[in-house]
């Protein structure tokens, strides 16, 4: 069975600066109205007196090819290099899942 | 980093490293990118993964480069307007040679005849042009009057001049461990346990060259936020606490947090007593602002004042990261003396981890103000406000922006006649207060030039001659954070292609420099200037810099005890006492307190009570966005799809009484002015007050007067009067004014 590869986002760190969407789209020429990420807004709102809930989540869609052609020369997918947070990872499903079990609870996995 | 910075590809085009700074807008944070140009076009812009400080990443504005490079309205060549077509679309492309041929005969006549004061440069903020706006006044024009136009001075300069006065240094900033190549993992460095955010949000503006996200990295590692904010912001989200209090109280809270530290003996003694003046008059003033009386002005729990006191003073190393809540706060002098004086009694100034102190100017921060030794003491006595207001001229070189206005309106001491707009589009909502004002009084001046990427509301309100300037893709320059105020690295800014006919801003000052004070200009072209700037301190020409990429000195902590603070060498702190001044003999010179007290915004619910019976709201201003830098970018389409125009944030409670829903267009108003934006309905503000974005026009509207681009619609400054400072001339109440909002029928739409 061939690796399957993915993208781990760990979004207690994601601070919604849309740099992931943007240099998505640059580097796939995606027009506007489309987005090959996007990124999504969960609150705010009040858990406690003293604790949000406030996330941003990249989450990728169809027009993700984990920027193949990039990773074949051997950089990573522009999202993840460009992610003000740092809170991107690209790498095999497998690997991502290990990392996933040492995060905290905002974390999703993303296989497009 | 690779010695090459620039690399030919098989398929034709090639690519350039650089750093980036402006324009378009942004302070000095020196992102590490790569630009691929074909064909003449920039292609594609790619974080640099070598960049010590930003390892690649980027933001919206540095990855829309190329849309802001190409636009199809973009100015590529100067321009000149007849006087009575001002306010008008009717612009004739010139030469740079006719420009020169215009503007340096009716330089050299106003000065004869009416004397250099009569000529005014105004500056911006944050763009590459702050390095430059000063020599282009002292050195290249010869006169003694650059004004950075927002009332109170609201922008950095107010911090910078308490620093100057408290602990005679240069910026202090969150040690974030920039000057080291292998950054965290230094041996040299220690991790923060706290970083008290005071009215800052670093993560959109990088503000004056700090890597926002700089927080990410060390909360990943273990260091822990105290947000002290009228809102809750995503990083309060994340933080271990929050002071969400009323906005222009901050000064209070700050007292409260010095009365728990002092009175429970968490200071750090060895530092109080070995390194700071007037401790025991400091001890007196804290005690009244107990945490009870502080908790009633400020609406922040007395629990949390005394926790957060405590959890701050007892974490060592912790730093503090001020803001422009300091700033635009008429009590911001004191608000600046308190955060300084918390850092350094809890023994944070100048250690690892704790806070970075640069020296008072270095490098092109220095060289930028000494370039008024072009002026004549006689002259330089003509800066207007100068006398008027010495602690503003003091640490700062420029005009008082308030007694601009009024030299404007009232052509007394003298009339100005000449105004050259250097990267300040300030008729819109950025720098300055009472727009409207400014507006009516600059139409007086009798010839203006502006240099830009666009035509802007304050262009085509003013200009006479547009000179263009090209983007940082397009020419060579040297970004040094925090302007030489505390370099913790420099980087080289390579020039990657040209679009049009455009110069940068110290071609301009060169070129006419030349002209009119060749004596003041001996640079054979751009990289001979910077090596001249570099080389002497840091023993590397531009060319050098261009191989390293970037340059972190070496920094060394504890200056205090080994005398690198001072100019004769000695131990200690370069202020009139040789210590950090707790309390303060300058302040008290020039008339005001010595020590730091609390006093009620100009508007408040406390100050005019029966005021805000009829504006009911607490009016907080400015907060960034990733989309835009002040009043750009508003023509780049990707980023006005993701911000398409102002917003007012208020909270449910406060929107259902008001019959307000999100989306809905909202009315902003006060005595001094009105301005229309779209609720965000958010639980994130205090129900009592509500925040509205700066830096709106729109390029899509109707260019010509009286619309300006749709100038005046979205105009929050219009709501900030002007000449509401503090005693020492800091100040304007741009974060704490109040107002009433309603609802209003309209098609409000932006698009583009």
């Amino acid at each position: 069975m061939s690796k399957r590869n993915g993208l781990l986002i760990d979004y207690q760190y994601c601070t919604g600066c849309h740099s992931c969407e943007v240099s998505c789209k640059n580097e796939h020429k995606i027009p506007r109205g489309q987005w090959g990420i996007k990124m999504t807004e969960v609150g705010p709102f009040q858990i406690t007196a003293d604790k949000w809930e406030w996330n941003y989540v990249a989450v990728p869609t169809q027009l993700c090819d984990l920027c193949a052609d990039r990773v074949a020369e051997g950089k990573v997918p522009s999202c993840v290099l460009h992610c003000l947070g740092g809170c991107m990872e690209y790498g095999t499903v497998d690997e991502l899942a290990k990392k996933m079990q040492e995060k905290g609870k905002k974390v999703a996995l993303f296989a497009p | 980093m690779k010695k090459e910075w620039k690399v030919q590809n098989e398929d034709g085009s090639y690519t350039v490293r650089t750093c980036g700074w402006s324009p378009p807008g942004d302070h000095p944070v020196g992102c590490g990118m790569f630009l691929h140009v074909k064909n003449g076009r920039l292609e594609k812009v790619e974080g640099d993964p070598e960049h010590p400080i930003t390892n690649g990443r980027l933001c919206v504005r540095c990855l829309t480069l190329p849309e802001y490079v190409h636009h199809p309205s973009r100015i590529t060549s100067p321009m000149k307007r007849e006087f009575k077509d001002r306010g008008k679309d009717k612009w004739t492309k010139i030469s740079w040679e006719e420009a020169w041929d215009i503007i340096v005969p009716k330089v050299k006549q106003l000065k004869a005849d009416h004397g250099a004061e009569s000529i005014i440069v105004f500056g911006g903020t944050g763009r590459e042009a702050c390095l430059y706006y000063y020599p282009l006044g002292f050195a290249s024009l010869g006169t003694p009057n650059v004004c950075y136009p927002l009332s109170g001075w609201s922008c950095y300069g107010p911090r910078c001049a308490i620093t100057d006065y408290i602990l005679g240094a240069g910026y202090p900033e969150i040690d974030n461990a920039g000057y080291y190549p292998d950054r965290y993992d230094n041996p040299a460095y220690t991790l923060p346990k706290y970083i008290m955010a005071w009215g800052k949000n670093p993560l959109m503006s990088n503000p004056d060259g700090f890597f926002g996200h700089s927080y990410i990295d060390m909360m990943k590692r273990g260091t822990e936020l105290i947000c002290i904010d009228p809102r809750i912001t995503w990083l309060g989200s994340r933080a271990k606490y929050v002071c969400q209090l009323r906005p222009g109280t901050d000064t209070a809270l700050a007292l409260g947090f010095l009365n728990v530290i002092i009175n429970e003996d968490l200071y750090d003694h060895d530092f109080v007593d070995n390194w700071t003046y007037g401790f025991d008059e400091l001890k007196e003033r804290v005690q009244e602002y107990p945490p009870e009386k502080v908790a009633e002005i400020t609406w922040v729990p007395k629990e949390k004042i005394i926790e957060v006191a405590r959890q701050f003073a007892t974490s060592k190393p912790s730093t503090i990261q001020w803001g422009l809540a300091v700033d635009e706060n008429p009590n911001g002098v004191q608000l600046g003396h308190c955060i300084l004086t918390l850092a350094a009694i809890t023994g944070n100034l100048d250690v690892p981890g704790g806070i970075t102190l640069g020296p008072p100017a270095a490098l092109l921060g220095k060289w930028r103000v000494e370039t008024r030794r072009n002026l004549s003491d006689e002259l330089w006595d003509k800066r207007i406000g100068a006398k008027e207001w010495p602690a503003l001229s003091t640490a700062l070189a420029t005009t008082h922006p308030d007694e601009t206005l009024d030299t404007l309106e009232t052509d007394k001491p003298y009339k100005l006649r000449m105004g050259w707009f250097n990267s300040s589009n300030f008729i819109t909502p950025t720098c300055s207060v009472a727009p409207q004002r400014w507006h009516k009084a600059l139409q007086k001046l009798e010839f203006c030039v502006v240099q830009d990427c666009f035509m802007t509301p304050t262009a085509m309100a003013f200009g006479d001659i547009f000179l263009p300037l090209p983007t940082f893709a397009e020419h060579d320059g040297v970004v040094i954070t925090h302007f030489g105020r505390n370099s913790v690295f420099l980087g080289a800014i390579n020039e990657a292609l040209r679009v049009g006919d455009t110069k940068s801003d110290i071609e301009v000052c060169i070129e006419l420099g030349k002209k009119l004070h060749p004596d003041m200009w001996p640079f054979d072209d751009v990289p001979d200037f910077f090596t001249k700037q570099i080389q002497p301190e840091l023993g590397i020409s531009f060319d050098d810099l261009r191989e390293l990429g970037v340059y972190q000195p070496a920094y060394t902590y504890r200056k205090f005890e080994t005398g690198g603070l001072r100019s004769d060498g000695e131990p200690g702190f370069n202020t009139v006492t040789g210590m950090v001044e707790l309390t303060s003999t300058l302040f008290e010179a020039w008339g005001d307190d010595a020590l730091p007290y609390f006093k009620e915004p100009p508007y408040s619910p406390i100050s005019t009570p029966e005021l805000f019976s009829q504006y009911p709201l607490v009016l907080t201003t400015g907060a960034r966005k990733f989309t835009s830098f002040h009043s750009e970018h508003r023509h780049v389409a990707t980023l006005r799809e993701i911000d398409p125009g102002p917003i007012v944030e208020m909270h449910p409670d406060t929107a259902k009484n008001l019959g307000i829903i999100e989306g809905d267009s909202v009315m902003l108003e006060n005595p001094f002015g009105k301005c229309k934006m779209k609720a965000k309905v958010t639980p994130t503000i205090h129900p009592k007050v509500v925040h509205a974005t700066h830096g709106w026009w729109f390029p899509e509207k109707e260019a010509e007067e009286p619309s300006l681009y749709g100038v005046w619609e979205a105009n929050i400054n219009t709501l900030v009067p002007h000449k509401h400072i503090g005693k020492l001339g800091f100040g304007a109440p741009l974060k704490q004014m109040i107002c009433k909002a309603y609802r209003v029928d309209s098609d409000y739409t932006f698009s583009l």
